[in-house]
Formats: C-alpha cells, structure tokens, sequence
C-alpha cells in the first residue's frame, strides 16, 4: 500500500512521542540505579565515587528486614484468603442471581474508588471500639479487603472465557456437582487464580496508605519502615532498596509474561 | 434438584468481609459527628462542630487543592498514557509489545514509596534534573521544584500512568478495525480518522481510566506527604496529621467523610458527562 508523506510524518512524530513518554516512565529508575551506587551519604549527581556499601546497609537495617516478613506475612495470608473468598464469589455472582447479590458486589468493588485512607482509618476506629488489638489479623483484613475487587476481576474473566459444555457433559455422565466443581471448573480456572492470586499478592505487599494506619510497630510492613526511613535518613540505602525491589518486581512480571500472557491478564490483547 | 449448588458455601465468606468493611465505613460515619476530647481517644457527646470547621479556609483550601492537582494530575496523565496505549496496541512487533507492556507496567506494582522516593532524586536540589539543567547552563541557580505542586503532579502523573495505559489499551484493542479500514477506503486521511473513528470509540476507556487516576490521586498520600514536604496541604496529609500528630480522630474522620463524598461525586459527574459519547460509540 501506498504511503503518503503525512502517514509517514504522522508515524516518525507517533514513534518519537512514544520513545520520549516511555523515556519518562523510565527515568526515576534509571536516576535510582545510578544513586543506589554512589559512595557519598549525600544524594548527589553524578555520583563522584562508587560503591555497594548501601546494598550492605540494606541487607542489614533491622526494621527492613523484619518489614520484609511481616510484609510477606501479610501478604501470603491476604492473598490467599482473597482468592479462596473472592473466586468463589464471582462465581456465585456469574451463575447464580441471589438476594443482595448487586448490594454485595457494590460493596466488595467500593476499596476500588474509597480511598485507600478512609479504609485504614474505618477499620483502626472499628478496632479501637471493639478492643481487638492492632496485631497481624486487623492489617490481613485490610489488605484482603483492598485486594479483592483484583482477584474478583480476574476470576470472573476467567468464568467467562470457559467452556461451560464440559461442565454439562460431566453432569450428563453422572458427576455430582461437587464432583464437577473439583475435577472440571476449578482445574480450568486454575490461570485465572493464579494470575489473581499473583495480582493479590503484589498489591498487598506493596500497598502503603492504609497499612500506614493499621499497623503498630510490631507489625509493620516493609512499605511503611521505608517510609519511615525516608522521615529519617538521606542517605542511598533506599535507592538501593528501591533497584532491588525494582530488579525483581521486572523479573517477576518478565517470567508472568511469557508463562501466563500479561497481555491476557490485563485484557489488553487484540481479539 | 439444587439449581444453585454451593451457593451459601460461595457466598456467605465475601458476606463476612462485607460486612466488616460496612462496620468500619460505619464507625467512621460514627466518629464524624463525634467531639474531640483533646489528649484522650475517647471521644465526647454527638456534634456538628467537625463538619463546620471544614469551612475554615485552611481546610477548604486544602480540599480546593486536592481537587486541582487530581484534576491536573488525571488530564497530563491520560495525555501521556494515550499515546502507549495507543502504539501497544497497534504495533506489529512482539518483543516492542512486550517492552512498552513490561515498562509501562512495572511501576503499578512498585508502590507508592518507592517510586515516590525515585522523584525526590530526580527532582531534589542536588537531584538528577537540577544537576541536567545546571550543566547545560539553562539556569544559574538550582530550580525548586520538591516541595511544590508542580513536583507533586509530576510524580503522581508516573505513579497513575500504568492503569491509565492498561485501561486504555483495553478499550483500543477491543475496537473492530474494519470501521478504520472502510473510512481509508473512503478517503479519508489518518487524522481524520483517529478524530472521527478511534477517538470516540475509545471514550469509555478514556472515562474510566480519567475517573480511576483521579480517584487513586485523591487517595495518594505517600506523594504529597514526602514531595510536598507539609507545603502542599492536601486532604489526605491533613488526614494523617489530624490522626497520629494531635490524635484528633473525629475530626479526621469527618475528613474522610467529605474526602470520600467528593471523590464519588467527581466520578459521577464524569460518568454523566461522558454517557453522551459513550452512547454515540454504541456502548454503555
């Protein structure tokens, strides 16, 4: 096909524009990276001198080592629970019409649009009323709370895309729906949980605002000791905490990419 | 037979977690009309008094700037997001599918302080850009640009791009190219198609996408607090100090109330006012 000179200058600009934005997303981690290394305590470019000793500090700082599992913690059990409790819920929801059903998932969805601040708050005022103690449980219960619209999401698209056929063929052969739920619907669901259940575990452990109020000192996690040491110190020992979670947050959605299809998960493929 | 197996068993959990976020969205009501006791966390006798002070200049300032940096924040952010959005989805190549993907994704799942702390070095005194525009003699001294709002939207500008891009691109890839492919064969040029074709259709991307950025801005807290430096007042830093600096909780709760109210009421107005176009892209 034949181009005209304003497709093509249209399609140089478009790649320009493009390469400029994604130069702009990329700039914060690139500039982090290089002062991750620097040798001074003082922020400074470019760095006059290099050195690893702030990956040492960061390895072993006690408050981000003991973040890092409390956070992790938190998460494998909010995950978890999200995606036992939410996955069945979008089931409920994409087979069945029940009392309150539209009430339930207008209240399960709200995390998505309430911010992240009056959760925190509502559930640390609700723990002050009732006596529960500020321990792991409050902190699960917020973040299962804030996760679950994502595993919800997720499950529900998984729902649609299954052939229900092999469910009725299942039945027609005699299989109680029990027996249909364990050997044929949950198996199919299997990448959709998991990619929820990834999605779930990401969000939790980096979610900051609410666990912010929520936690006591006991229980925070790494989010909110990062914050605090950001409150406290101005050294690099943050941007080398920063690459690190940067390097395997990348590496973690490279290998979710080429195994499960981002593209899919996100419902951003072409059909 | 049991047409709906397993339905209180699928049920009744999400029930619980329902019913526990009811209570604590209710206990925030409850404290909103609620006096402070100063020094204690106990709280007094039923009061209008929080909701009034509200309409102290402080405070409506605080709300009034809120909204502007969301609003600005959500406008620059779907500029730069709808060009990502846009070559994601129509470029042929996979490995650059992957890259604009893997890049313009990474960022959601880093969370706030992280990539709030990356814009302090890029925007400090001694950072990144002062240094850049030092050395090339574009200005003498540095630029102040922590501590303002200007730094603020920059920086929540990066932290809404990913979901903006996600939302984007659903709403891109999922429109049938044939409607493209006739106007070209009617002549019409590449500008005019985009304004005519692609553009409407993707409005309720573009809906949800400017409505999701604005409702997580307004939830921001760790960008404003750190980059704003206490001199960019926000409703959620005022939130936190009311909270954990003079332990007032009613008044922070009724905050929140307002803060909550105001965010689902700018969502509704956008919806409402995006539901023309919408209909007109033949979708609801």
């Amino acid at each position: 096909m034949k181009r005209s000179p304003v497709t093509l200058a249209l399609r140089w600009s478009g790649r320009v524009l493009v390469a400029a934005i994604l130069l702009f997303v990329l700039l914060p981690g690139v500039v982090v990276a290089i002062s991750a290394f620097n040798d001074r305590a003082i922020l400074q470019f470019p760095p006059q001198s290099w050195s690893l000793r702030w990956f040492y500090r960061a390895f072993s700082y006690a408050d981000f080592a003991k973040g890092f599992w409390n956070g992790l913690t938190v998460t494998v059990w909010a995950s978890s629970i999200a995606v036992v409790v939410g996955s069945a819920f979008a089931f409920a929801i994409h087979r069945y019409k029940f009392a309150l059903r539209d009430f339930l998932e207008g209240i399960l969805l709200s995390p998505l649009v309430i911010p992240h601040y009056t959760v925190g708050l509502g559930i640390l005022i609700l723990a002050s009323q009732t006596g529960i103690e500020r321990g792991f449980p409050l902190v699960i219960f917020a973040h299962v709370v804030m996760v679950l619209p994502f595993v919800m999401r997720s499950t529900y698209i998984s729902l649609e895309n299954l052939d229900t056929r092999l469910e009725l063929a299942a039945s027609s052969l005699g299989a109680t729906p029990l027996r249909i739920l364990f050997t044929v619907t949950i198996p199919l669901l299997i990448p959709g949980l998991l990619s929820g259940w990834l999605f779930a575990a990401i969000l939790s452990f980096n979610e900051f605002t609410a666990t912010l109020f929520v936690s006591s000192q006991a229980t925070q996690t790494l989010p909110v000791a990062m914050y605090n040491y950001v409150r406290e110190f101005a050294d690099p020992t943050l941007a080398a905490l920063s690459v690190i979670y940067i390097v395997v947050t990348a590496t973690l959605l490279t290998i979710a990419n080429s195994f499960l299809g981002l593209g899919k998960i996100l419902n951003v493929d072409a059909h | 037979m049991n047409t709906r197996p397993f339905l209180g068993w699928f049920v009744s959990p999400a029930g619980l977690v329902a019913v526990g976020l009811i209570a604590a969205m209710l206990a925030v009501f409850q404290y909103s009309v609620r006096a402070y006791i100063p020094g204690t966390l106990e709280v007094g006798g039923f009061t209008w008094a929080n909701f009034e002070a509200m309409l102290r200049p402080l405070y409506a300032l605080a709300f009034w700037n809120t909204v502007l940096i969301c609003f600005e924040t959500a406008v620059f952010t779907l500029l730069l997001a709808y060009p990502l959005a846009f070559a994601l989805t129509r470029t042929n190549s996979t490995a650059l599918r992957s890259f604009i993907l893997i890049v313009s994704v990474t960022p959601l799942f880093l969370g706030e302080v992280v990539r709030t702390y990356s814009w302090m070095i890029v925007l400090g005194n001694n950072g990144f850009l002062n240094t850049l525009l030092l050395k090339l003699g574009l200005v003498e001294r540095p630029l102040r640009m922590m501590f303002t709002s200007g730094g603020v939207i920059a920086a929540l500008v990066h932290v809404t791009m990913p979901i903006m891009v996600i939302m984007l691109a659903a709403a891109l890839s999922h429109i049938d190219r044939n409607y493209e492919k006739a106007a070209e064969s009617l002549g019409a040029g590449p500008i005019r198609i985009f304004m005519t074709i692609t553009l409407p259709l993707s409005m309720p991307g573009i809906v949800a996408g400017f409505s999701t950025a604005f409702a997580w801005t307004f939830s921001a807290f760790a960008t404003p607090q750190l980059i704003g430096g206490g001199r960019v007042a926000t409703v959620s830093t005022l939130i936190y100090q009311l909270g954990f600096s003079s332990f007032n909780f009613p008044f922070a709760a009724s905050l929140s109330i307002i803060g909550l109210a105001l965010s689902l009421a700018v969502i509704a107005l956008l919806k409402k006012a995006a539901s023309p176009l919408e209909r007109m892209a033949g979708t609801t």
